[in-house]
């Protein structure tokens, strides 16, 4: 079972953000992403700066196997990248929702997260998933 | 399934499912599409296998740590369920006049019972219909033992061409295949095997099996390592790993079992050659057998007019040295030409990003794959790039 921490919101894309207390939201993928797509030996992250639109392909995480994008779950530009993944990928896979954080995003509208899912919602999108 | 934009894959090989949420559905919906199941099946659920399809069977990809389990097999032992191969008999007075025409290899090198040899089957284009190991048990029997996923292709075409030959076609029935692999896995697996075989089967030679009981063990294996692959009755299957694995042998799925072969630059069907491309510029070469000279097997024409007009490319290993990891139909970027990776990936051992690639006979020793827009470099190298533990190549 996929740990769904309550502090967070969720994309259908499997990714989690967080609102910090200035106002940046910090993203991730969550743990049934990490778990669905194994070790990670590579993580390409976008640079600081950069302004990405909602949907846009922002970041790419591979696997042993594969090569799966990111996308940028709101519009705005990146503020901080994890640069800790550079040499350990695997924090993605270890601690998805604190230590393996992708990157932080000054977010273009404060709206951004209302059409987000919660906790409950996004537990209820995985069960359905798996129907 | 629905569309999960975050698992839009580059790499959609046979493994290619394993982040798919709906991947999952296939073993475990009962009733809607279900694999083939090898006897084991159940006793890699029970451990915790992650399952996928392939080639339509529902195979263990890992077992938690495909990482870990590659290192196992490095350092230690580990055991694959390989049952999903398909072994094919060939029977009759011209088993081996038939096995001389089909292969490119030449069976008449096998000179006592129970040697094999690696070899190539091809169509008359001289494409590579499959890569197999066959191996002579007596003049009139000789084992073939060729990949799962061309299975039905492969049983057709040796059909086709058997007629006029007074040899029979008998693909075998009820068996397990299974792979212990590793420095210590002969040691390892040695107390499990029928006291019938033990002796036999402990000194047997690379690429020589032996056979006691419905046992048969060869001294082969696709990691790089010492071991033994077995084919053995399918009612021993779960006894037999249960008793490999209370020996302290690690079960490998077949996430481990790709990278462990590409680090031994071995050639994997499907990826590295297929029905359109010949030996000759796949690393093959050294299996096709030229002499003699009238030996008339399925695309010596084709292969000899290749060689003719020379050859234009060379298969080679790449290492990138730049951030990245290389896959499957990327294109490499050499002065002499362009070229692709067939197969790439991570290397637990290194790693780094290793690959198998075609490239221009004209290539250096360095090129620039590109990544997703971005040409990384790397160099390009004398393979395997690790053997018997050791990483063969510093760069």
């Amino acid at each position: 079972m996929s740990e769904i921490p309550e502090d967070l919101k969720y994309t259908e894309d499997h990714e989690w953000l967080r609102v910090e207390g200035d106002g940046l939201i910090t993203v991730g993928i969550t743990d049934h992403a990490q778990s669905a797509l194994g070790e990670l030996v590579f993580v390409e992250l976008p640079e600081e700066g950069q302004v990405f639109n909602k949907g846009d392909a922002c970041a790419v995480v591979e696997s042993v196997k594969a090569a799966s994008d990111v996308y940028c779950p709101l519009s705005g530009s990146i503020t901080d990248v994890n640069n800790n993944l550079a040499d350990e990928p695997e924090l993605v896979n270890t601690n998805p929702h604190e230590g393996g954080w992708l990157f932080r995003i000054a977010p273009e509208s404060e709206d951004a997260l209302e059409t987000l899912m919660d906790t409950i919602a996004y537990e209820e999108y995985l069960s359905g998933l798996e129907d | 399934m629905g569309s999960c934009r975050l698992f839009s894959f580059y790499d959609s090989e046979l493994l290619s499912d394993i982040g798919t949420v709906g991947a999952f559905a296939p073993a475990t919906l009962a009733g809607i599409v279900m694999g083939m199941r090898t006897p084991l099946y159940q006793v890699h659920v029970d451990a915790g296998a992650k399952i996928v399809d392939f080639g339509g069977w529902d195979m263990p990809l890992h077992y938690g740590s495909q990482i870990d389990e590659h290192h196992a097999v490095r350092q230690s032992a580990g055991i694959f369920d390989v049952s999903h191969m398909t072994v094919v008999d060939i029977l009759g007075t011209e088993a081996k006049a038939y096995l001389q025409h089909l292969l490119a290899n030449d069976v008449a090198k096998l000179k006592k019972p129970g040697k094999g040899l690696y070899s190539c089957m091809l169509n008359e284009q001289g494409g590579v219909i499959d890569d197999l190991i066959v191996y002579r048990r007596s003049d009139e029997n000789y084992r073939v033992v060729v990949n799962a996923a061309t299975r039905d292709a492969d049983i057709a075409w040796m059909a086709e061409v058997v007629k006029g030959f007074s040899a029979n076609i008998v693909p075998a029935k009820d068996y397990a295949m299974l792979a212990v692999q590793g420095p210590q896995a002969i040691a390892l697996a040695g107390s499990v095997i029928p006291a019938s075989l033990r002796a036999d089967a402990a000194v047997l030679e690379p690429f020589q099996a032996a056979e006691a009981d419905g046992v048969f063990v060869a001294r082969t294996g696709y990691t790089g390592e010492d071991g033994w692959e077995l084919v053995i009755p399918a009612d021993l299957a779960v006894a037999w790993w249960n008793e490999f694995i209370a020996a302290g042998i690690r079960p490998c799925g077949l996430g481990a079992r790709d990278t462990l072969r590409l680090e031994a630059a071995m050639n994997l069907y499907g990826q590295d050659m297929n029905a359109s491309v010949s030996p000759l510029v796949s690393g093959l070469g050294w299996t096709v057998a030229w002499a003699p000279a009238d030996r008339n097997f399925v695309g010596r024409a084709a292969l000899e007019a290749e060689r003719e007009a020379g050859i234009g490319e060379k298969f080679v290993g790449l290492i990138l040295r730049g951030r990245g990891i290389m896959r499957h139909d990327q294109r490499v970027t050499t002065p002499a030409g362009d070229g692709a990776i067939t197969s790439g990936g991570f290397s637990p051992s290194m790693e780094r990003s290793i690959a198998l690639a075609r490239v221009p006979v004209g290539a250096g020793a360095d090129c620039k794959v590109e990544i997703r827009g971005k040409h990384i470099d790397a160099s390009i190298v004398q393979t395997p790039f690790v053997r018997n533990g050791k990483i063969q190549i510093i760069i």
